[in-house]
């Protein structure tokens, strides 16, 4: 292997693909070779490092300095400076890695990381996802080489079991027991599956896995299958993820060559293969049984349970399935025990949680915790607070299965039951912070008509009340709404909740339930004051000009699309609230902010 | 079925032999007809009747049952897609951030609704569901150019790019 003098590590996960880091990396291979610096300095391309805010983001070793929000026409600056005259480009440098004294520091004392605790994500950009090489380097597959040498398939389930693992897709089932009911349902054939289809709208913490460390996923499944006897595989993932499905693709062709996947892997009798199956669209097939029907090849409805997959799954036949998140932590575990894994988080919740922040903070991104660390942790420590010097309101996790946690409930410990005990859920691990701006009806209103569009169809309570909830959350948005229509809300909330074939209808009521026990103030200032105090909900905002700014200069008269504003140039203006359509407009035209809502 | 009377959609000769290829790849899979409906929308574009009782016999599942799968899943059309085809993020990070304001402006600028086509076959408009870089919200996707950290002002200047 050649030995390079710096290694230039670049993301190139979603978020930064997506702002531009294939450029990055071609500049920087273009520049380097002009200056017949290609041997010397290694190029990699690696997953998710999790500070997607700052993207596209580059890390130069052995210094460890940290390049954000680089342009390609910042390369032949970094290579002409850094690399070849050893100065670092202090411009581009994340300022937060910027010491006082004009010095650069690792970026793990960075607050963002610092307070992070990474497991899942351990080797997301870090090593080159397309290299098994690198995997194996960073003690990858060694763990399934322990397992198919020394333990028998019962040794490594109680091993999981001891962990105190549980399903990080949502309900936090414990992972030991599933596996333990697979392994015990009879059947010749057996099947192992991941379920990769991230629908919760805002959580990415599995493709930013299967995009930077897609043979932990590989070397996790085969694990499962020696553990409850099986020898197919079966990856349920997005299609809308086309950079995961690329490089897990890779990672099987490689993970075959090296003769880790088929026949006889370590020269023993277990053979385990694998495949894709692309997902298309449709948030119930995150729905276990959905799913299962779903890779069987057709409309994804849910089935009844029981059966459930350990007994009757794919093709009818036991089949394990565990969501990605939950097995990449599989390989830890044997590699450190389930002693090691048990000291990590709280009493029933143990290890660490990804979170994708999101929303209204400064550093939107990819976390990992231990459980047990507070929001307030997260939100203040690690994600540097609520941008523009706006008041913290609520965070939302759980997705459209999920609920709020009000700023009076920061201080909440996260874990499974602690969030489900406030009315939230963990779900997948998205949490969107929203602050004073955001109408909480308006975001209940947001999730149902996800959850009306996704519903699907198969029985009633949830295909025809969802909607039924949704039309009676837009008469509240449109100022129609009375006293009667919230308790009806209420009521047919708990009657879906109880009636609902699958937990997407069961858990659809949970954002207007917890928005209606934390912020029914808002509900009631909607159908009594017909005010939304938000300021969002359009049909309930008016706008006025404040006469004490005006300065009359007759520019939001201008731009008035109706003709709304009248008023005398340098003598303040008037908008008529009965031709005003609320566009909004003058608001953003007005110079001296003279127009509020 | 559409109550305009479209003239049926007849596949060239490439695109035929692309199909069947892919069917014979699929034939013996179990649960062939979603690998089989991905791989032929990537091949024409979109999955009319007609593409679809190809597939019929091709696997030997009843039409009626290829129409269901079709329908039931966001990522399977029935019509055509524009040559640009503009996705809006409507995940909930993108949403809090603004992304239903960039929809409304997009929405005005192209004059179509979502899931509509543009008359002359250029754009075509979907709300999309989270595409995952959350880190930028809000975001579109002009096919596979993604443009994020947006402001309603940003639209007109980006979609002036694909108008030529």
């Amino acid at each position: 292997m050649e030995l390079a003098r710096a290694h230039v590590l670049v993301c190139g996960g979603t978020g930064c693909t997506s702002s531009g880091s294939e450029k990055i990396i071609n500049a920087l291979e273009a520049s380097l070779k002009e200056k017949n610096l290609e041997n010397e300095i290694k190029v990699v391309r690696t997953g998710c490092f999790g500070l997607c805010a700052l993207g596209p983001i580059m890390i130069v070793y052995p210094e460890g300095v940290f390049y954000s929000m680089v342009t390609p026409e910042d390369i032949p600056e970094i290579v002409e400076e850094h690399f070849l005259k050893g100065r670092v480009v202090k411009r581009l440098v994340y300022k937060e890695t910027l010491t006082e004294d004009e010095g650069v520091k690792s970026l793990n004392e960075v607050d963002f990381y610092k307070n992070q605790m990474r497991i899942a994500l351990r080797n997301c950009g870090v090593i080159n996802p397309e290299d098994i090489e690198e995997y194996i380097a960073y003690d990858g597959y060694k763990a399934l080489g322990k397992v198919l040498t020394e333990m028998k398939p019962q040794e490594v389930i109680d091993e999981i079991k001891k962990s105190g693992l549980r399903g990080r897709g949502g309900a936090g089932f414990s992972t030991g027991m599933k596996w333990q009911f697979t392994a015990d349902a009879p059947g010749e054939q057996k099947f192992v599956a991941c379920n990769a289809d991230e629908g919760d709208p805002g959580a990415f913490m599995d493709r930013s896995v299967l995009e930077g460390d897609p043979h932990s996923l590989i070397e996790a499944m085969a694990i499962a299958a020696y553990a409850v006897g099986a020898d197919r595989g079966f990856v349920y993932i997005r299609a809308e993820y086309p950079i995961a499905v690329k490089r897990l693709n890779i990672a099987i062709e490689q993970a075959r060559e090296y003769g880790l996947l088929g026949k006889n892997i370590f020269g023993t009798d277990f053979s385990f293969d694998m495949e894709l199956r692309l997902g298309a669209g449709a948030f119930v097939c995150g729905e276990e049984t959905a799913l299962m029907t779903s890779i069987e090849g057709h409309r994804g409805e849910p089935r009844p349970r029981p059966p459930f997959p350990a007994v009757k799954g794919l093709w009818q036949k036991p089949t394990l399935l565990n969501n990605v998140e939950t097995y990449a932590n599989i390989t830890a575990i044997i590699n450190n025990g389930a002693d090691w894994f048990n000291t990590i988080g709280t009493e029933k919740s143990k290890g660490t949680k990804v979170f994708a922040v999101g929303g209204k903070i400064n550093n939107t991104g990819l976390v990992e915790v231990p459980m047990g660390t507070t929001l307030r942790e997260v939100v203040y420590d690690i994600g540097g607070g609520i941008p523009n010097g706006k008041q913290f309101k609520a965070a939302q996790t759980g997705g459209p299965s999920g609920g709020c946690i009000p700023a009076h409930l920061i201080d909440t410990p996260i874990d499974y039951d602690n969030l489900t005990a406030i009315g939230s859920m963990m779900g997948s691990g998205g949490l969107i912070v929203m602050d004073e701006d955001t109408c909480m009806v308006d975001i209940a209103k947001f999730f149902l008509e996800f959850t009306v569009d996704e519903s699907c169809g198969k029985c009633t309570p949830c295909r025809v009340g969802t909607k039924r909830l949704l039309e009676i959350l837009n008469k509240i948005t449109e100022g129609k709404g009375t006293l009667e229509d919230i308790d009806k809300l209420e009521e047919l909330c708990y009657a879906i909740k109880d009636s609902a074939f699958c937990g997407l209808g069961q858990t659809a009521p949970n954002p207007i339930l917890s928005t209606l026990k934390y912020f029914r103030d808002e509900y009631i200032a909607h159908v009594v004051d017909k005010k939304c105090p938000a300021g969002v909900c359009k049909a309930l905002v008016s706008y006025k000009i404040d006469p004490e700014k005006c300065k009359g200069c007759s520019l939001c008269a201008r731009n008035c699309p109706v003709g709304a504003i009248s008023g005398k140039i340098k003598e303040p203006y008037v908008i008529d609230t009965d031709k005003c359509i609320k566009c909004g407009v003058c608001e953003s035209a007005c110079k001296f902010k003279a127009i509020s809502k | 079925m559409s109550e305009k009377a479209t003239p049926a959609f007849v596949m060239t000769k490439e695109q035929e032999e692309k199909v069947q290829q892919v069917i014979a790849k699929y034939k013996d899979t179990d649960g062939a007809l979603i690998p089989v409906l991905h791989e032929v929308q990537e091949i024409i574009g979109y999955l009319p009747l007609e593409v679809q009782k190809v597939i019929s016999e091709g696997i030997g599942v009843p039409v009626s049952e290829i129409y269901g799968v079709v329908t039931f899943y966001t990522q399977f059309s029935i019509n055509p897609k524009g040559k640009y085809k503009i996705g809006v993020c409507l995940g909930t990070a993108c949403y809090v951030k603004g992304s239903g304001d960039i929809l409304e402006k997009i929405k005005q600028i192209i004059g179509i609704d979502v899931g509509e086509c543009t008359a002359d076959g250029k754009f075509s408009l979907e709300a999309t569901r989270c595409i995952g870089a959350c880190g930028l919200a809000p975001v579109f996707t002009v096919n596979d150019d993604v443009y994020g950290r947006l402001v309603v002002d940003d639209v007109e200047g980006i979609l002036a790019k694909y108008m030529d």
